[in-house]
């Protein structure tokens, strides 16, 4: 893939990107309502709580943390649970690296700023190099809209969905994830590093400090991938 | 270390969260660039991939309720008939919704 071709065809796979994470985007609308309503009553302000989600775009990392926001905020413990359960991107963007090794720095960098869970497993299911960068930033747009109308509801009305579980709503990102990992592949091969992997993350959680799991078990998994044999290659992308 | 929200303390933290978190989406990214990646790093690399995914799910799986247990295997069901998400998600979140609707 040139940079020529990567260019010319950006904007309208942006705009695919976007359209089809727009789905899975409106219920992240719920999310960031939880998020805003809860920002709120840890006394952030509605311009506080609209900034943290528009610059930090984790929702993960930004409810394990709001215990911290007082009148007083340590950052030693933000910075640390911040990096312990956004520690996942690292690996993401690695594993994502070669759909962006021909693109110039600047734009490489730019495309990662909206990098979360969703748009990149969507990415990372298949597409070409082109498709696959409109997933992540469209897709990663999508999302990032919906996370800030979702917080602006929350802050502005201050009540949300009392029991999202009772409508299924928590299932959806663990089933929408479960779907881009399953995608169209055949290759039992895959099943050893995620047996790994899965056994890795069950052990760190008893085990270890809270938020490894995902590193650990990912970690696991590519150990695993690593000491096989060569045999695959299509496999798990 | 310690910030006082009065001030802008408050901002800073927020640009501070953002900041670490933007390093974290950007790092692996630098890592892979100045990283010879020969065969060996792509098999483990490759294999890592759906192994994040994995490690994020398993726990949902083994700890959520029987709704959410449910919701996965719907999910997989159907994506592994269909080959197509959107179903699969609809019917993983039917799932979890009726299952939650005759277990209360």
């Amino acid at each position: 893939m040139t940079e020529e071709v990567s260019s010319r065809s950006g904007f309208g796979h942006l705009v695919e990107g976007f359209r089809r994470m727009a789905p899975l985007s409106l219920f992240v609308i719920v999310f960031g309502l939880a998020f805003g309503v809860a920002a709120l009553q840890q006394g952030l302000s509605g311009l506080e709580t609209l900034l943290m989600s528009g610059l930090v775009f984790a929702g993960a990392a930004q409810f394990a943390t709001l215990e911290l926001w007082g009148d007083t905020i340590p950052l030693v413990p933000l910075v640390a649970i911040t990096l312990a359960i956004n520690a996942r991107h690292l690996l993401m963007g690695a594993a994502f690296y070669p759909h962006l090794r021909d693109l110039p720095a600047g734009r490489r960098y730019a495309s990662l700023i909206l990098l979360s869970d969703a748009n990149w497993a969507m990415a990372m299911s298949g597409g070409s190099t082109a498709a696959r960068l409109g997933i992540l930033v469209g897709g990663g747009l999508a999302l990032w809209t919906t996370w800030m109308i979702g917080t602006g509801l929350g802050v502005a009305f201050g009540s949300g969905i009392g029991e999202p579980e009772r409508f299924g709503l928590d299932a959806i990102m663990g089933c929408f994830l479960l779907a881009m990992l399953v995608g169209d592949k055949r290759d039992p091969g895959v099943l050893l590093p995620w047996g790994a992997a899965a056994i890795a993350a069950l052990a760190a959680m008893a085990w270890l400090p809270p938020h490894a799991h995902v590193i650990v078990g990912a970690l696991a998994g590519g150990l695993v991938g690593l000491l096989l044999p060569p045999a695959r290659q299509e496999a798990t992308r | 270390m310690t910030l006082t929200a009065a001030n802008g303390g408050v901002l800073l933290a927020i640009l501070i969260m953002a900041l670490t978190t933007y390093l974290t989406r950007a790092g692996g990214v630098f890592v892979m660039a100045r990283v010879p990646i020969g065969p060996r790093v792509e098999r483990f690399i490759n294999a890592m991939a759906g192994s994040v995914l994995v490690a994020v799910i398993t726990p949902m799986a083994v700890h959520g309720d029987g709704g959410a247990r449910m919701a996965l295997v719907a999910t997989a069901a159907v994506m592994l008939a269909l080959r197509k998400p959107l179903p699969a998600i609809t019917a993983g979140i039917l799932t979890a919704a009726l299952w939650r609707l005759v277990a209360a």
